[in-house]
């Protein structure tokens, strides 16, 4: 029974943290505010259209350093979030396609998805 | 604000507010100017109101502050949480050392259910932080290092209590609990990121540096009067005064008096640089002597200074291909981490020894404790954050992690010659006259360049101007890239070129020839000057060697590295600096265009090229180079092609930058492999790899001050890089 559970726990690891795609999406227009706090953006996924710009407001509500800065590595754009004020990064993605978005460290993860 | 009607209720709404004359506000920068005598608070309020957030706009200097002091707080809110846990967990832990722990029944069974409330306790206030964001992770499908820690410590938690509260469910041998346990974590991991913290904040002091090099305050002419504003309220076109001693607020030219300048913190050159009225003068430099006025050019974000933090900053927080790779292993090492603590439950549950339940808790909590993917993700970017810092101190601006790590791998350095190797400032050597009439070959041959933008033009209108010769008017001006100039003069027609122009134009220069072979040997370029046809002479025009080219080359050297000079003037010119300063290889007579062509021959032959020339001539060679190089004169920041921006304009800032990339380089390997290796050790010792072989098991305590420390000792090793000097650097 516990070997049955524990192989149960291994699929559901699998499934829920690689497998399954977070539902929540927030389409964004002109602007959008980004919370910083607990370990995780929100929203985690923002849906942009390509060529229009957009404004991230970034707010970071997280004291840790781990939290300070936001990469958009593979679009070569970073900003470094204070603490508790709103911090607006403009992005204007050209090229349609999904870009992570970390910490520096890569356990604050986001996407943004250009379409 | 979302539209530009909400720019009307904004400036209403702030024009409404007590105190204020003028308020403006911009769409674009979502800011507002606001001119009067208000309180800032008023007007943030007034905005509020209005349906809108504000907030106050800061200097780089004011927001440096406010992170430092938000640091500091949190720091001494991580001891805090650290002390109470350790205060809990300390004594529990001695208690156990020496076996002094009651029993789990009678008073025994109290005085656990007493530490259950007290473990509760530091779980959530120390240790809150951990189970919140891992269920806000959670539910994102994400997993980071609170995912582990709230497991580990939770788990430790849980268990115990079950056993405090019904001590039958497992045999008796097995009726260990853990809260001691999963209390010190919490304590030993919040000691580590106060320490890591600490570690951390030395690493962003190149920045720190060059946000100290602004003044915080302007001397600025308002209504006749002089005030002294905070930098923040230095608008364009005002005008500022300059008091002796002082630092330049923002960029500008003089209008009045005339002074001498300390660009050294931009140059790096130690004299002070005369200014006068028309001149530039770049804020964070220092006046040195006059009091002058001057006119604001370039304020706020745009200043050079700004411009040089702002790509500082970016650079650090940018990410080579190095760490890109880590960033995909770090993206799946939690979750992987969770299977291996349920393998490794299973493992023990099913071949473990009695006590199973022990043993399984043990082992699972002390796998999910040990992981550290903080380690991990923190081995390239806090390395590269010191390396581009120290390539900044040493004037080298780094535009990306990529162009960093590039540059450790580099095997051939190409030079252009002029203004890179030689000081491109070429000046007038010789005058050589078929007619006897060194005066009318010069008139000549400046009258023609006077419409022309290349450096040895501008040598010979200077040398006819210093003769007080009177220039001619030309028609049909024509430049030909490689090859020189064209022009009519007094209806004639006049060429001033090298010795591929005279043999196209089938000019016979055979009367000099010798003579301007024995020039070029001099490392003196001859032009030669043909009117209506026929030969006329040679204007000779020498560029001198830069005083500290030859050493850096040689440093170039001693790095393994072929160094290359590529240059548009003739063969024995070229071989002639060659020979001075010691390259390896000479390209001669290269037109513009073909430079790129010539870069991209040396990498088909397997060659890993950078290209140091001036970022605007050699621009396309700079983009096909595997490392651009463009040699600035200190405020050229954003030189667009180039990878590598070298603001002091001298040759050494290629080695260093080469130098302090492979050092970054290294220090990245070293923290990598560290990461790798603790986390490949330790996990599978932590599951209990060791136990069939030696009867051991790794205590839960222990993996949690491994944990703590393995961040610790990252960051502590990519500040050892603040330390390091290149070899033979200049300053």
């Amino acid at each position: 029974m516990a070997n049955l559970l524990a192989l149960l726990l291994i699929g559901f690891i699998v499934w829920w943290f690689w497998l399954a795609k977070p539902s929540r999406r927030k389409a964004v227009t002109d602007s959008i505010d980004v919370i910083v706090d607990g370990g995780v953006y929100t929203p985690a996924v923002i849906e942009v259209t390509q060529d229009k710009p957009v404004i991230l407001n970034f707010i970071r509500r997280d004291a840790s350093p781990c939290a300070e800065k936001v990469i958009f590595a593979e679009m070569d754009v970073s900003a470094d979030l204070p603490l508790d004020q709103e911090k607006k990064l403009e992005l204007n993605p050209h090229q349609k396609g999904e870009f992570d978005f970390t910490c520096q460290m890569g356990m604050y993860r986001g996407k943004l998805i250009v379409k | 604000m979302s539209c530009a009607g909400c720019v009307a209720t904004v400036e209403e709404a702030l024009q409404k507010a007590p105190g204020v004359s003028v308020a403006s506000v911009n769409f674009a920068e979502h800011t507002a100017d606001v001119n009067g005598e208000a309180d800032v608070e008023a007007l943030i309020k007034a905005v509020e109101a209005a349906g809108y957030e504000a907030a106050e706009l800061k200097g780089s200097d004011e927001e440096a502050q406010e992170k430092e002091a938000a640091e500091l707080t949190y720091y001494r809110q991580l001891l805090k949480k650290s002390a109470v846990a350790a205060v809990v967990g300390v004594p529990l832990f001695v208690m156990g050392l020496f076996g002094a722990m009651p029993g789990m029944s009678g008073s025994g069974r109290l005085f656990w259910l007493v530490v259950a409330a007290l473990s509760l306790f530091v779980l959530i206030y120390s240790g809150g932080r951990f189970f919140s964001g891992a269920w806000k992770s959670f539910k994102n499908h994400n997993a980071n290092m609170d995912t582990l820690i709230a497991l580990g410590t939770g788990t430790a938690w849980a268990y115990s209590m079950l056993i405090t509260l019904i001590p039958d469910l497992v045999p008796e041998q097995a009726r260990h609990v853990y809260f001691e346990a999963a209390v010190i974590i919490i304590a030993l991991i919040n000691f580590g990121s106060a320490l890591e913290m600490r570690a951390r904040g030395k690493t962003s002091e190149a920045i720190k540096r060059l946000i100290g090099l602004q003044p915080k305050t302007a001397r600025v002419m308002r209504d006749g009067q002089e005030l002294d504003v905070p930098i923040e309220q230095v608008g364009l076109d005002d005008t500022l005064r300059l008091r002796p001693g002082e630092k330049i607020a923002v960029d500008g030219v003089i209008i009045d008096g005339h002074t001498r300048v300390d660009e050294s913190m931009l140059t790096g050159e130690p004299m002070p640089v005369e200014k006068q009225i028309g001149d530039e003068v770049v804020g964070g430099t220092i006046n040195k002597s006059g009091s002058v006025l001057f006119r604001a050019t370039r304020i706020g974000k745009d200043t050079a200074l700004a411009q040089i933090i702002e790509m500082v900053r970016q650079a650090q927080n940018s990410k080579p291909a190095i760490g890109r790779l880590v960033d995909k292993i770090a993206a799946v090492f939690v979750p992987t981490v969770l299977i291996i603590a349920v393998l490794t439950f299973m493992v023990w549950f099913n071949f473990g020894p009695e006590p199973k339940a022990a043993y399984v808790l043990v082992t699972t909590m002390t796998v999910l404790i040990i992981a550290c993917p903080c380690a991990l993700g923190l081995a390239t970017p806090i390395s590269i954050m010191v390396g581009v810092g120290k390539a900044a101190e040493f004037g080298v601006l780094i535009r990306n992690g990529e162009a960093l790590q590039r540059a450790g791998q580099l095997t051939t350095v190409v030079l252009d010659k002029t203004g890179t190797v030689t000081e491109g400032l070429p000046a007038v050597t010789e005058l050589i006259s078929v007619a006897g009439d060194q005066s009318e070959l010069l008139r000549l041959a400046a009258s023609l360049e006077v419409g022309s933008e290349h450096p040895l033009a501008e040598a010979i209108v200077s040398a006819a101007k210093q003769r007080g010769l009177e220039l001619k008017s030309v028609q049909n001006f024509s430049a030909m890239a490689g090859h020189g100039v064209s022009g009519e003069l007094d209806g004639q027609q006049v060429l001033l070129g090298n010795r591929k122009l005279m043999s196209d134009e089938q000019i016979d220069i055979s009367e000099h020839t010798e003579l301007a072979q024995s020039l070029a040997t001099q490392a003196q370029t001859p032009m030669y000057l043909a009117v209506a046809g026929r030969y006329a002479g040679i204007v000779a025009v020498a560029d001198p060697v830069k005083q500290d080219s030859k050493t850096a080359i040689e440093r170039l050297h001693l790095a393994g590295l072929k160094v290359v000079m590529l240059t548009g003037d003739n063969v024995a010119t070229a071989q002639a600096v060659a020979k001075q300063v010691g390259v390896d290889e000479v390209m001669a007579e290269v037109l513009p265009e073909d430079k790129a062509n010539k870069v991209a021959e040396l990498q088909r032959h397997g060659e890993v090229v950078a290209m140091v020339g001036d970022g605007i001539n050699d621009a396309p060679a700079l983009a096909r180079a595997d490392v651009g190089f463009a040699i600035g004169t200190g405020t050229d920041v954003a030189i667009e092609s180039a990878d590598i921006t070298l603001m002091r304009g001298s040759l050494h800032g290629v080695a260093d930058a080469i130098a302090i990339s492979k050092a970054t380089l290294s220090n990245i390997k070293q923290n990598l492999f560290g990461a790798f290796i603790y986390n490949s050790l330790g996990i599978p010792v932590a599951a209990g790899v060791l136990f069939p072989f030696t009867g051991l098991l790794l205590n839960p305590v222990i993996a949690g001050a491994a944990m703590a420390m393995s961040s610790v000792t990252v960051v502590s090793n990519a500040n050892r890089l603040r330390m390091f000097k290149p070899r033979g650097a200049q300053s």
